[in-house]
């Protein structure tokens, strides 16, 4: 059986699975329900200063949905905690104390000025947590004070608080970050310069849902007006994953632990983001979709893929992926595939011809009893007839072997790698001079 | 007193009304919004997509089904009615397991195609519960057109003709406008006088005239109509019955199944509708199934279909067999009848076994007897009363292209000529087609 347990910046807890500083981890009421069903640990939802900040009173979540209301996507206009500081720290103390076996680690927000933060911290400390997450990412509401993603978005500002925070405690530092940026490695840097022990990312993403177009309101509306909100969930999986990646084989952040949101849903997902450097996940949206019941899905579901790929604990299967994320410059152009189509397995649904006739290559012909098959000489390979076919494993990419003709280039295949650097079509391409 | 279903002989109220209710209520109920959201995403928006190529009137299916989907169930609606102006009816007796959703990809991927028909249903209901008649009447031509016969090919034919500005005279032997969507289909498929709120719905595009209780042959020559009318259009349908042509098929209690069926249509009251304790269906098509089925759900003790060929030859489709089976009608198939016994009224019906031989269908020798208070014949129904001058092939009408007779300015459709299925969505795109055919040629004709 592999070991889940994890040991995230020397913080135990039995599996990888955090909830993220959201609605689930708002009070003790709901962290000790998510205990006892499983789950690792918890980033208590962001505290800030009394007067304590207050919420809307009409809709806080938008949201995407396919045709069977599958939750695609969910946004949320709700800010930080709106309970007041002393009840909060209060609760955490009694979670801590009657389950110290899982992760307890508070998140804050409070305002970009150091004797905020000298004075909050010590008030964490005192609870027995395990460590703080400096909340940076908050697109909504508490960006227009200043705090939020409106310390995320300016590199300075993010090293700066951090290093006040690494100055005013000895807990370990995480540093959520937003996705809210154009390059999520300079937050990364900064707050690794200012010292973070780790960063968590991703926060949500700026987003309006959808619009009523009766009251021409974006969702979720208050009172006929809309605001943009923090978009979660499954749709915003492969942002994540682009992000987390990008700090894990950054560099100047090499070695950085990543805490890996977005999206999780599955055990999967999971895996997915373990593999491209996160060091544990935290989830929100599937358990505010589901309830805390799916943890038994996530630890079973990833401690049996471990089993079957014979990965013994957490720690070795965090990054295997990260060492084929690479830039674009350095594919390989001389693996050239084809569309291939399985006779057998085709229902004959002709989505793969309308997409590459209409909006591709042309590299599908179609016969009068509807027998589609590939045209090599025009197959460019780009896999928009595997997206489009409703059945899987249907059609496939299959590689031209080496010493084999290209009929759409007429060239040779060759085993030599060849990446856009040695291309001699590159301007740029000093080899080839 | 109510009677039960052992009650000997021919009796009504077998079952009380309650359950009389339920079983002529809607035999697939319609889909809910998101049921309907749900049934529609399951469709692959195919490239010239089979479903299309498999209905005869070619509605495109997969566009309609996508403005489901988008949340439109009326712009499905005219996307359907465009090709199909009794979309509704057909959507509720169209075979479509033999015509679209055979054809869908996804029957052959799964053997679970979408579901087309209910989704076809749930877009035209929604329009016609609006009220709303999407199509407007072009200038007029001044032209005006008799239609003969209001079933499915008449009511579709003189709906085009007035879409494109003519004049129509839609005429009918019956009291009552609709044909078989009137006389013909089974109660439970077209409950609450649907047919005849489609047809109200229908002739909202104005310009039609309707006359009821007018016989071609009787009433009205051809010659006349000819005379009096630009172009005349026939969809009079098959109105003769096959006999059995066996003794005792004069005895009391032994009727055509098309008789049982109009009959159960127009009943204000079933259960003051009479049906026997043993009743036998002679036949294997749609018309056999109906009249089995519904002479069950009425309460009779014992229903059995009995059909002289084998099962595969029967012009029932399989769902329509599966759903007489399951309503509890016995089928036998491989036999044919050679007396109905009885003293004035039918007690049994004397069958022998069949078989294919080498001069065709055979008797093997060996007979059986069925007891039966009714008989119902449904062994086809045929042409009847055509007017002189018109050819005949295979015993119906013969036309060329969309529906051209033999003679100058007359066109026909639906069952009563050769060529098509006869199914209410084959006449519907007969009756279109011949309509802008009459319309081509008029136009053609002025502009001479």
């Amino acid at each position: 059986m592999a070991d889940l347990t994890s040991n995230f910046l020397g913080i135990p807890s039995p599996n990888p699975f955090w909830l993220a500083s959201a609605p689930p981890t708002d009070k003790q009421y709901n962290v000790e329900r998510a205990f006892r069903a499983g789950w690792g640990g918890v980033v208590w939802k962001t505290l800030g200063f009394d007067p304590h900040i207050v919420n809307v009173n009409g809709p806080r979540y938008g949201a995407v949905w396919g045709a069977d209301r599958q939750l695609l996507g969910m946004n949320n206009i709700e800010l930080i905690t709106d309970r007041p500081l002393e009840v909060n720290l209060r609760e955490i103390k009694a979670v801590k104390r009657d389950w110290p076996d899982r992760a307890m680690v508070v998140s804050l927000m409070v305002p970009c000025d150091e004797e905020s933060w000298a004075a909050i911290l010590p008030m964490v400390e005192e609870t027995g947590a395990d460590g703080v997450e400096l909340n940076f990412g908050c697109p909504h509401g508490m960006s227009e004070r200043g705090m939020g993603s409106a310390v995320g978005q300016v590199p300075e500002y993010i090293e700066m608080v951090t290093r006040w925070c690494k100055k005013h405690t000895r807990m370990p530092v995480i540093v959520k970050l937003t996705p809210n940026v154009a390059d999520i490695r300079n937050a990364a840097r900064a707050a690794h310069k200012g010292g973070a022990d780790a960063v968590s990312l991703i926060n949500t993403v700026n987003s309006i849902t959808s619009v009523d177009l009766d009251t021409m309101a974006p969702e979720p509306a208050i009172d006929g007006k809309g605001t943009h909100g923090g978009y979660c969930g499954p749709a915003v999986k492969p942002i994540a994953l682009n992000m987390v990646a990008e700090i894990a084989r950054d560099p100047e952040t090499a070695g950085l632990p990543i805490s890996g949101i977005g999206g999780v849903t599955t055990w999967r997902d999971a895996a997915e983001f373990l593999a491209l450097g996160a060091g544990n996940t935290q989830v929100c949206t599937a358990a505010m979709n589901y309830g805390f019941g799916i943890i038994k899905e996530l630890t079973a579901g990833l401690s049996l893929w471990m089993d079957e790929k014979g990965y013994r604990s957490v720690d070795e299967v965090v990054g295997r992926a990260v060492p084929n994320v690479t830039d674009w410059q350095h594919l390989n152009l001389n693996y050239v595939t084809k569309a291939r189509i399985d006779q057998e397995a085709c229902i004959k649904c002709g989505r793969c011809y309308a997409a590459c006739e209409d909006t591709s290559h042309q590299a599908i012909s179609m016969s009068e009893d509807r027998v589609f098959e590939v045209i090599d000489a025009e197959c460019v390979a780009c896999n928009l007839c595997v997206n489009v076919c409703p059945v899987e494993n249907c059609i496939t990419m299959e590689r031209l072997a080496a010493g084999s003709v290209d009929q759409r280039t007429g060239q040779t295949v060759s085993d030599r790698y060849l990446n856009w650097t040695m291309h001699p079509n590159n301007p740029m391409d000093k080899a080839a001079e | 007193m109510a009677n039960a279903p052992t009650t000997p002989g021919i009796a009504p109220a077998r079952l009380d009304p309650q359950t009389l209710a339920a079983h002529f209520a809607d035999l697939e109920p319609p889909f809910g919004p998101h049921e309907a959201v749900v049934a529609a995403d399951r469709c692959y928006f195919c490239y010239d997509a089979p479903c299309v190529t498999a209905c005869p009137t070619e509605i495109d299916i997969p566009l309609f089904i996508r403005q489901i989907q988008a949340g439109q169930p009326e712009a499905a609606a005219r996307t359907i009615l465009d090709q199909n102006i009794l979309g509704g009816m057909c959507a509720r007796v169209c075979p479509t397991e033999t015509l679209c959703e055979e054809a869908c990809v996804r029957e052959f991927a799964e053997g679970k195609p979408v579901e087309i028909g209910r989704l076809q249903r749930h877009a035209t209901d929604a329009l016609m519960a609006r009220g709303i008649h999407p199509y407007v009447r072009a200038a007029p031509t001044g032209r005006r057109i008799a239609v003969v016969g209001a079933g499915p090919a008449g009511l579709a034919c003189a709906h085009r003709l007035a879409m494109r500005g003519h004049d129509v005279v839609l005429m009918d032997a019956r009291p009552r406008i609709g044909g078989l969507n009137e006389y013909g289909i089974a109660a439970y498929k077209t409950p609450d006088d649907f047919a005849q709120a489609e047809i109200d719905w229908l002739m909202k595009i104005g310009g039609i005239e309707t006359r009821t209780g007018v016989r071609l042959g009787e009433t009205v020559t051809l010659e006349d109509l000819r005379a009096q009318h630009d172009a005349v259009f026939l969809g009079i349908g098959l109105a003769g019955v096959n006999g059995l042509g066996v003794p005792g098929e004069d005895l009391e209690g032994v009727r055509d199944a098309i008789d049982f069926i109009a009959e159960l249509r127009q009943a204000e009251d079933l259960a003051r509708l009479p049906v026997g304790r043993h009743v036998v269906v002679i036949g294997g098509g749609m018309t056999a199934v109906d009249a089995a089925v519904q002479s069950k759900l009425l309460g009779a003790e014992v229903v059995t279909m009995v059909y002289r060929r084998g099962r595969a030859r029967m012009s029932a489709s399989q769902h329509e067999i599966d759903h007489a089976a399951t309503a509890g009608v016995r089928i036998i198939t491989d036999a044919q009848p050679v007396a109905v016994h009885g003293n004035g009224a039918a007690q049994e019906v004397e069958f022998a076994y069949t078989h294919d031989g080498e001069a065709g269908l055979e008797l093997t020798g060996e007979t059986f007897r069925l007891r039966a208070d009714q008989v119902f014949k449904a062994i086809g129904q045929k042409l009847a009363g055509v007017p002189e001058g018109l050819t005949r092939a295979h015993g119906k009408i013969a036309v060329a292209g969309a529906g051209r007779t033999e003679l100058e300015g007359v066109w026909a459709g639906g069952d009563c000529t050769a060529g098509g299925d006869d199914l209410t969505v084959t006449a519907v795109a007969e009756g279109r087609d011949a309509a802008e055919d009459i319309h081509a040629a008029l136009t053609a004709r002025a502009a001479a």
